[in-house]
């Protein structure tokens, strides 16, 4: 049996042709690239303001910080007479008290001495790692990359209190040492596998071709690995930088003695007096505290960039 | 320099076996090429000549010395690869000199050797650039100064120009082989183009399914191939391959087609009449006409190349190509006069492909 098209149907497919025209239309004029931003309330709608409001969002946490930061006490607490928007009468007495009334200055110290050795050695060793997994044949090179992944994924919320116990057993408690030798835990997983994705990359007979040449396996990897993979090992370097600078529960529980910690746990633990919080000191340190981050950032990124546009490619 | 010995060779990825026993012994100097289509084990063959992959079976001997367990890098082999291979963060001069500084050879040694490389490839005035600054062409050329200033025993190139367009293989190809002539070092060249083989060579090793199919002179393999691969591998267009039955009569034989015409056939040893038999002529063996007993197809297809005119033509269901140095005036539908060449058709066995060789003259 035939089926019967009802007429409201037979109109609807009359108007799709119609309608997919359209729609070609406006590919087509899409496809004339980006000439479609060249007129001003355009490029304003799709360019600008999505980014003023990036801008804003990502901007106004370091606003507030450096507005607080430099509140006189009296503007910070009365927010009635006092515009909160806005600074009055800025003062460096936050500054003056974190640096010369606190540990500040030790606190920046033990952070830096932490996350510079800290990701100096979880690159050395993922560096290794990755290089051979990728690159070595054995039997379970495949296993290996992926229990690496797997150990990233346990969150290290789990794994203080086993730390703890094997920190304490060597009597790293409360030195540096204990951070700069746990925090690898959590960076290496990441950077392997960042690294072993890099190491992918490059062209096998690049090797080969050097093996040819007479390099050794650590030749190899010093003279043609290494300097091809350098926007990887910056990536795996910042992120492992950054994250030891930040960490916290580690930090947290392995120092307890203010002079031997670091510049998160060392602000919320220091600058807060019970239920007092100096709001001006504790927005002084956060702000000294991401200024060597923003720094190593800023230094990288060219880096970074300069050596993406220079990359594998023959 | 030196010669290689290649004996019984096999290779096994796993379990899967890729070269089931090889045997080439290629001389002092010369200048041999590996062909075959792709899988056929002989980029295999040429890395485990390299050091780059394991032998699993057999030896390979570089100048009389058996180097199957000697790491890449005492062999003295240098590689050009298909993607050349050059350190994109050195520059042609540090590409060229990577090895001699490896081997910790004197600055002025180096110097020297890069610049008499760079003026033998006409590199001079890019020892400065990045690989990623030069184009296919010279990059090839880096590739090749790499090897020439380790003055090594053996070169081996593995696909070297298939990288390059037409016009610039056609000339690279001719670089090379001067280049050979100059320096008279061994080489081992691998390619799956037969032109590339037949220009380059000084003996051609036709390879298949991790065989040797069959070794010799580029014209020798041309004139004489023994079997249906290399008979069809060798030689542009192919050679024609039309099935029969063998007829004979005495001494005189003919092969008998689909529809009953009787293809003159040069006289065979053994094989008796009735036996199924491929019959090969190559495209510019046939004469034009029907001048004695020749065959009449039908024509396909006219492309005219300028030097000489391709016929793609129809013999009792079988497409026949034929080529003339003339130029006749032939369109599609007509029916065209072949006559083969009687000295130039070869027999194949149709069961096993093997060249039905002539009975042994008296």
């Amino acid at each position: 049996m035939a089926e019967q098209v009802s007429p409201s149907r037979q109109a609807a497919a009359a108007a799709r042709p119609n309608l997919f025209q359209r729609w070609l239309e406006r590919k087509r004029e899409a496809a004339e690239g980006t000439d479609y931003l060249t007129s001003l309330p355009k490029r304003f709608v799709y360019v600008y303001l999505p980014v003023l409001l990036f801008l804003f969002i990502l901007l106004f946490p370091f606003y507030w910080m450096g507005l607080t930061s430099i509140k006189p006490d009296t503007e910070l607490i009365d927010l009635e007479t006092h515009n909160p928007w806005w600074v009055v009468n800025p003062t460096l007495a936050h500054f003056n008290r974190l640096l010369f009334e606190t540990d500040y200055p030790s606190w920046m110290w033990n952070t830096m001495l932490v996350a510079v050795s800290a990701t100096f050695l979880s690159i050395v060793a993922s560096v290794m790692a990755a290089y051979a997994i990728v690159r070595i044949r054995y039997s379970g090179s495949n296993w290996v990359g992926g229990l690496i992944f797997l150990a990233y994924l346990v969150p290290p919320s789990i794994l203080f209190i086993p730390l703890a116990i094997i920190v304490f057993d060597y009597g790293l408690f409360d030195s540096p040492l204990a951070l700069i030798l746990t925090y690898p835990t959590i960076l290496i997983p990441f950077s392997t596998w960042l690294l072993m994705g890099y190491f992918k990359s490059i062209p096998y007979e690049l090797e080969e071709c050097a093996l040819i040449d007479g390099a050794s396996r650590l030749q190899i990897l010093v003279k043609i690995v290494l300097p091809l993979s350098i926007p990887g090992i910056i990536s795996a370097g910042i992120f492992a930088f950054t994250l030891c600078w930040n960490e916290f529960i580690y930090a947290l529980t392995f120092i307890s003695s203010s002079e031997n910690k670091t510049v998160p746990v060392a602000v919320l633990s220091e600058l807060i007096d019970g239920d007092i919080y100096h709001w001006g000191a504790l927005m002084a340190g956060a702000l000294l505290g991401s200024v060597p981050v923003a720094l190593v950032y800023s230094f990288f990124v060219e880096h970074y960039v300069s050596s993406m546009t220079g990359a594998v490619k023959e | 320099m030196a010669g290689v010995e290649i004996r019984d060779v096999r290779k096994a990825f796993g379990k899967t076996p890729v070269i089931h026993g090889v045997d080439i012994d290629i001389a002092d100097g010369e200048f041999v090429v590996l062909v075959g289509p792709s899988g056929c084990g002989k980029s295999t063959l040429l890395r485990m000549i390299a050091g780059l992959e394991q032998i699993t079976g057999g030896e390979i001997a570089i100048g009389g010395r058996v180097v199957n367990m000697v790491p890449p890098k005492e062999r003295d082999v240098a590689m050009v690869f298909q993607n050349y291979a050059l350190y994109p963060h050195m520059t042609v001069y540090d590409n060229m000199a990577f090895s001699l500084k490896l081997r910790r050879a004197p600055k002025s040694l180096v110097d020297e050797r890069v610049r008499r490389a760079a003026d033998i490839l006409n590199l001079g005035e890019y020892l400065e650039r990045y690989p990623r600054q030069l184009s296919g062409g010279q990059r090839q050329r880096v590739a090749m100064g790499r090897a020439i200033v380790r003055d090594p025993q053996v070169f081996l190139f593995d696909e070297p120009l298939s990288n390059l367009d037409a016009k610039l293989r056609v000339q690279m190809r001719t670089e090379i082989k001067e280049l050979h002539q100059r320096l008279r070092t061994t080489t081992v060249y691998v390619t799956h183009d037969q032109i590339e083989a037949m220009t380059m060579a000084d003996r051609i090793v036709v390879m298949h399914d991790g065989l040797v199919e069959q070794i010799g002179q580029p014209l020798d393999l041309y004139d004489e191939p023994n079997n249906l691969f290399v008979a069809g591998f060798i030689g542009s267009p192919a050679m024609n391959f039309i099935e029969g039955t063998l007829r004979r009569n005495g001494a005189a034989a003919a092969v008998e087609i689909g529809d009953g015409t009787r293809l003159p056939a040069p006289p065979v040893n053994g094989h008796a009449d009735g036996a199924k038999v491929v019959y090969g002529i190559r495209p510019e063996h046939f004469a034009y006409g029907n001048n004695g007993g020749g065959l009449n197809a039908e024509v396909v297809v006219v492309e005219p190349t300028g030097t000489e005119i391709q016929v793609m033509s129809k013999l009792a269901g079988q497409d026949i190509c034929a080529v003339f140095r003339e130029r006749h005036d032939l369109t599609p539908g007509q029916t065209l006069g072949l006559s083969p060449a009687l000295d130039k058709v070869h027999l194949f066995d149709a069961a096993t492909g093997q060249h039905l060789r002539p009975p042994p003259s008296t």
